[in-house]
């Protein structure tokens, strides 16, 4: 038993690093909402890929977590009352694949 | 390439006189739009050179909309006002919008005989199956056996098939999307705008205030679901049988032939008129020289 555990503590410093490089390449978006023109049907926060679009009390559409969001553009497209825009949040990066 | 909805909002809308737009919340028209308006910008055309006529309905209301030339008709008759733009302007590309009801039922006989003439036009069909703006009565596209206004205890005729009445009648092109597949259906108006011939686009699209509500198919994201759920494409249809495919919805490009447009053989005529009218014209001058000399 107690050389199991030794062999699994040795493998486990490698996983750390990956998701780190990851998190640096991954490309940023930025989801707006115009709730003037939004009636809130429910359709972006049912259908997002993510999970990451809430509604509040009088279902009005928000995000917290806006690092999360893919740019699927699927809230966009299917948004009937043209309410959501999505932008890139670095569009002169673009060039470059994320780097500086 | 998709464009953000900012610049469809402030380029292709009438954004500070008619928004927010009177449709339901989680209505398909605003989807079917969107997607209109995604297909235009990415051919390309200038605002002046589209023409968007719309019948009655709610889908009808999309001319209001729309920052094209855009002109409202009669009931089931949007087809014969594109007809007549498009022999005056032949260079204008005519768009019409129609709903179920609207394109099969009062404008049944416009619309075949639009699709047996082939002329140069692209029509939308927005496929809600029920007259959702005067309160959910049956219109000629809702399923068999299903509530409505007018047919309490279930509906008892059976369903027009739009898209393949239209490949019947003689249409060059006939495609099918549903308001779920956004991005597929931007792609279907894009290659019917393209086509030249009559091209027809049938859209299913969800009426859950009128149609959905009184079936119990739930609210707009269940309708959309379903959607994605009962949608087979064209090449996965051809392998399954008869029974299998009941209830499901084919989508994809149904028919596209080459054929003469009728447009096009009248400019042609009137060409050859004209040329006919000139040499009797000058016959006549050669005779009647003749006659005074004599």
């Amino acid at each position: 038993m107690v050389k199991n555990t030794t062999t699994k503590q040795k493998k486990v410093p490698k996983p750390p690093t990956a998701p780190k490089t990851k998190a640096k390449e991954a490309k940023l978006y930025t989801v707006t909402f115009f709730h003037n023109w939004c009636k809130s049907c429910g359709i972006c926060s049912a259908f997002c890929l993510k999970e990451i679009i809430k509604t509040d009390a009088a279902g009005l559409p928000y995000i917290d977590d806006m690092d999360s969001c893919v740019g699927c553009r699927f809230c966009e497209i299917h948004c009937p009352d043209f309410a959501i825009a999505i932008k890139d949040r670095h569009p002169e990066r673009r060039s470059s694949n994320g780097k500086q | 390439m998709l464009e953000s909805a900012e610049i469809i909002r402030q380029e292709y809308l009438r954004h500070d006189k008619k928004f927010p737009h009177v449709w339901c919340p989680g209505c398909g028209n605003g989807i079917v739009m969107g997607a209109l308006l995604r297909a235009v910008h990415s051919l390309g055309l200038s605002k002046n050179e589209v023409v968007l006529v719309s019948g009655i309905g709610c889908a009808g209301r999309m001319s209001t909309y729309v920052d094209f030339n855009t002109m409202h008709t009669t009931h089931g008759r949007a087809l014969t006002f594109s007809t007549g733009i498009k022999l005056a302007k032949p260079e204008l590309t005519v768009l019409t919008v129609m709903g179920d009801g609207d394109a099969t039922a009062i404008g049944g006989n416009h619309f075949i005989h639009a699709a047996r003439r082939n002329l140069n036009l692209t029509a939308i069909i927005v496929n809600n199956s029920t007259y959702g703006m005067t309160g959910g009565q049956y219109s000629p596209t809702t399923p068999f056996g299903s509530k409505s206004t007018t047919s309490v205890y279930g509906h008892v005729e059976h369903a027009f098939s739009i898209a393949e009445l239209a490949a019947t009648a003689g249409a060059s092109f006939v495609a099918r999307s549903t308001v779920y597949h956004a991005s597929h259906l931007e792609k279907m108006i894009k290659q019917a705008i393209v086509k030249r011939g009559f091209s027809v686009m049938e859209v299913i699209s969800n009426c859950h205030v009128q149609h959905g509500r009184r079936n119990k198919l739930g609210g707009a994201v269940e309708m959309i679901t379903g959607f994605k759920e009962r949608s087979v494409t064209v090449d996965k249809a051809t392998k399954m049988s008869p029974e299998e495919l009941e209830g499901k919805i084919t989508i994809g490009v149904l028919a596209d032939i080459e054929k003469p447009i009728s447009t096009e053989e009248y400019q042609r005529v009137i060409a050859e008129a004209k040329q006919h009218a000139e040499k009797i014209a000058k016959e006549k001058e050669k005779n009647g020289v003749k006659r005074y000399e004599e």
